[in-house]
């Protein structure tokens, strides 16, 4: 095992699931035999706040935060929480990014316009960005809640990890009823070049 | 066994395998979670206090009685519980007893960032740090041990990213010698009246000069020689940002941070070229090893404010910076009450009537937030209604009008109901609203005396506001649906006339409540695009359902989200239009 730590920046708006997505991170790499070490705001996040969740494994972890310019992949749920956490991804690194808009509370109310062209400035700074349609790929997996599964197949696919242990974290922590359309999310999202 | 655990989760299991029998708190971000994990062993009696005093007397009076007892609390919940905690100081322990005081640095969720190691020093208590989800473990069972060894409380000091950070973790197994609880009478060393206590506190001052020597010989406080140019004192979290960002510096590692183990922190000083302590918040570290005449460098390049993070650990040392991506100036993106929150017609409510509204913390705190912004002052849980009180006396008996307080449920069983005896007992002249959700939802949704339910889930006794109020002496007390804006504004005006103390309760349940049968949604309203005229009205409540969409011009229309709405039809009450109505 190299001496490596990788580092994956999970981002959104409070409500989304991010907890939960990277829950099965971090119970993945763990499973995989790597030392794992999670960090997150939680207090707002079940009112629309925007959250940050940071995972990080190898062979022995220090921190639980990712430090600046270190991470390698930046795990996006909307698309201007993405942007602005672009400073924490190495320069080369890999965006993920769910293609969806949630408007704040300033543009809700018309003080603020939603910034424009979100995912081209992403792609702009980080080439490396696959922009993922999660919501309809999660319809067609059989429920739009799997949309965040979606995301972590594509983003499965961009590490080093066996796939069993994928499933084996996903079978722990999704709820029985809802397995099998989140196994389906899964690989439709690990399918996406 | 391994499992991956937060911080909090690892001091439930720490307190369980130490074979604790009571554990109690009141809830307050980042310290929460451990009560909520303490309830997976039935072995252990959890339950949520009023408030930190009560959650701390309720642990000692069991610690008294010879068991072991956990207590949780966030930083500033200390300030609420020092009562008990400096004269538990001097009678010590009988059974173990660990408090744990979860910090805040950087004020995730808090309104002040008060370094509680301070109350370590200032009590006279031995004080943990454990740095990661396994010491979380390990300290926890580790201080119950060090607080019947040497007859006192433990402090066990964690801050958010201990408390909320997850990490692989060894677990064990309970002690199969858990203590037996039973009546042992010892009036010396329990009744702290002066004569007692004279003698005590020579116990104390005995006791803490004793653990700092021992403590050099505590595994937990330990040193890792690495390059000897540069040698790191630190503890908890910042001990982890140290070796990420300086993997070649010798650390002294404190896993006690009161009393500090002086003779190994000579002994660290002497074998490395320049010394450094890298801790987040106060001095504390910093000022006694100056004082005991070491030169050390600290708050010169360590920030006193906010946390630390491996780049401001960085930053520190002169390290270079890694790039950063330069972001065009975004929206913020600041949280906001629940589509269908009870709260928010309230606050319509008292912007409309221009009060001025002395506040308290919860969910409704965020009612300071545009475009409601209709709340001028927030200090600390329970000081709404006292501050009220102050207020009124004051001003002029037109401003005196404008005078509301507003309390949650759970603040005010928690300290309000003090202020609003003395506010009836001194003839205040001030409107108190409570508002009763039925829930302390700030905190993730934790039970309180108000809601009829146990932390243990056991339906129970429910305070009824109504009498509490009258039986302290308040005259005139209201019930309201705030989701009614009329009532909402012909009550809260009546009210505020009245030269005299009134309380008003509010009574509809938070929507995130889960229970059965206590919160219903309604229909998902939806906006009539003929009908909408434009007129932002709607938007005034600032509800996260509601969507300003602009067309060319100054024009556009509002739109309404049918998955978040819940259907409480505030909204609908303001369109003059009758643009708003249930989806088809
Ligand atoms: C001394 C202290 N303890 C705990 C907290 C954390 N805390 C903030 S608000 C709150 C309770 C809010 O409940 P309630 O008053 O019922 O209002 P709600 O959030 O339900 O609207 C708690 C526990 C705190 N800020 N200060
Ligand atoms: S959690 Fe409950 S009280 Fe808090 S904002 Fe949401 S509905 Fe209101
Ligand atoms: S009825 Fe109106 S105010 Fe209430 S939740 Fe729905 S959109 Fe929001």
């Amino acid at each position: 095992m190299s001496d490596k730590v990788t580092n994956i920046v999970l981002v959104g708006v409070g409500g989304q699931g991010i907890l939960l997505a990277a829950e099965i991170l971090s119970e993945t790499f763990m499973l995989a035999g790597f030392d794992v070490k999670k960090s997150e705001i939680h207090g707002m996040s079940q009112r629309g706040g925007s959250v940050v969740s940071h995972v990080r494994y190898g062979k022995e972890v220090f921190s639980p935060m990712v430090p600046e310019g270190e991470g390698d992949i930046l795990f996006g749920f909307e698309l201007m929480e993405s942007y602005r956490y672009l400073s924490l991804l190495k320069p080369g690194g890999t965006v993920v990014v769910n293609d969806l808009c949630i408007a704040p509370p300033s543009v809700l109310v018309g003080q603020e316009t939603y910034p424009a062209d979100m995912a081209l400035k992403i792609q702009e700074f980080c080439p490396d960005c696959l922009l993922v349609d999660g919501q309809n790929l999660a319809i067609e997996a059989g429920n739009a809640r799997a949309a965040n599964t979606v995301l972590l197949g594509a983003v499965s696919k961009r590490l080093d990890i066996e796939e069993k242990y994928w499933i084996e974290a996903i079978e722990k922590m999704v709820p029985k009823k809802a397995l099998e359309v989140n196994l389906k999310a899964f690989q439709m999202g690990r399918g996406l070049k | 066994m391994k499992e991956i655990l937060s911080g909090n989760e690892a001091i439930a299991r720490g307190a369980y395998e130490a074979g604790v029998k009571v554990a109690c708190a009141y809830p307050g971000t980042p310290s929460t979670e451990i009560l909520e994990n303490t309830i997976r062993y039935r072995e252990i009696d959890s339950s949520w206090a009023t408030n930190e005093k009560v959650a701390l007397e309720v642990g000692i009076g069991a610690s008294f009685v010879g068991a072991r007892s956990l207590v949780t609390m966030k930083h500033v919940g200390v300030n609420v519980a020092a009562d008990p905690l400096f004269t538990l100081s001097y009678t010590g322990v009988n059974g173990g007893l660990v408090l744990v005081c979860a910090d805040d640095p950087e004020l995730h969720s808090s309104q002040n960032e008060q370094d509680s190691r301070n109350y370590a020093k200032f009590a006279k208590v031995p004080m943990l740090e454990p740095g990661d989800s396994q010491e979380c473990l390990e300290f926890t069972k580790l201080a119950y041990e060090i607080s019947e060894k040497y007859d006192t409380p433990v402090l066990l000091r964690t801050t958010t990213r201990i408390s909320h950070s997850k990490s692989v973790v060894n677990l064990g197994e309970r002690t199969d010698q858990v203590r037996e609880a039973k009546i042992e009478k010892n009036a010396a060393k329990f009744v702290m009246l002066p004569g007692n206590a004279r003698v005590r506190h020579v116990v104390v001052e005995d006791r803490t000069v004793q653990l700092s020597k021992d403590g050099c010989n505590m595994p937990i406080n330990r040193v890792e020689m690495r390059d000897a140019k540069v040698g790191v004192i630190t503890a908890g979290i910042s001990y982890q940002h140290v070796r990420e960002a300086l993997p070649e510096a010798s650390v002294l590692k404190l896993g006690m941070v009161h009393p500090l183990p002086f003779d190994l922190i000579r002994e660290f000083a002497a074998k490395v070229e320049k010394l450094y302590v890298v801790e987040e918040l106060d001095p504390f570290i910093e000022e006694q090893v100056k004082a005991i005449g070491i030169p050390v460098i600290g708050k010169e390049i360590i920030s006193i404010c906010g946390e630390l993070t491996p780049g401001r650990v960085r930053k520190a040392f002169g390290l270079p910076e890694n790039a950063q991506a330069a972001v065009e100036k975004l929206p913020g993106r600041p949280p906001n009450m629940c589509p269908g929150c009870p709260h928010r017609g309230v606050f319509y409510t008292l912007n409309q009537l221009k009060a001025y509204v002395s506040g308290d913390i919860g969910c409704y705190t965020l009612g300071f937030m545009p475009p409601l912004s209709a709340m001028d002052t927030c200090v600390c849980m329970g000081a709404s209604i006292g501050m009220a009180t102050g207020a009124a006396k004051v001003l002029s008996p037109e401003e005196r009008k404008k005078v509301v307080a507003v309390i949650g449920d759970s603040t005010f069983l928690h300290t309000g109901i003090n202020g609003l005896m003395d506010m009836v007992y001194n003839k205040g002249a001030a409107t108190v609203i409570i508002l009763d959700n039925r829930i302390t939802a700030m905190t993730g949704r934790q039970e309180n005396p108000g809601s009829g339910h146990t932390l243990m889930n056991d339906p129970t006794n429910a305070v009824d506001f109504e009498l509490l109020c009258k039986a302290i002496g308040v005259k005139n007390v209201r019930t309201i649906n705030p989701l009614d804006l009329d009532e909402c504004r012909t009550v809260i005006s009546e009210e505020m006339e009245r030269p005299e103390t009134s309380v008003i309760i509010t009574d509809k349940p938070c929507v995130l409540i889960k229970r059965e049968g206590i919160f219903k949604a309604g229909a998902p309203l939806q906006v009539v695009d003929e009908s909408c005229t434009g007129c932002r009205a709607c938007l005034k409540i600032g509800c996260p359902a509601i969507e300003w969409v602009p067309a060319s011009g100054k024009k556009g229309k509002a739109h309404i989200d049918p998955l978040l709405c819940n259907g409480c039809d505030v909204c609908s009450q303001l369109c003059k239009f009758s643009a708003i109505q249930e989806a088809k």
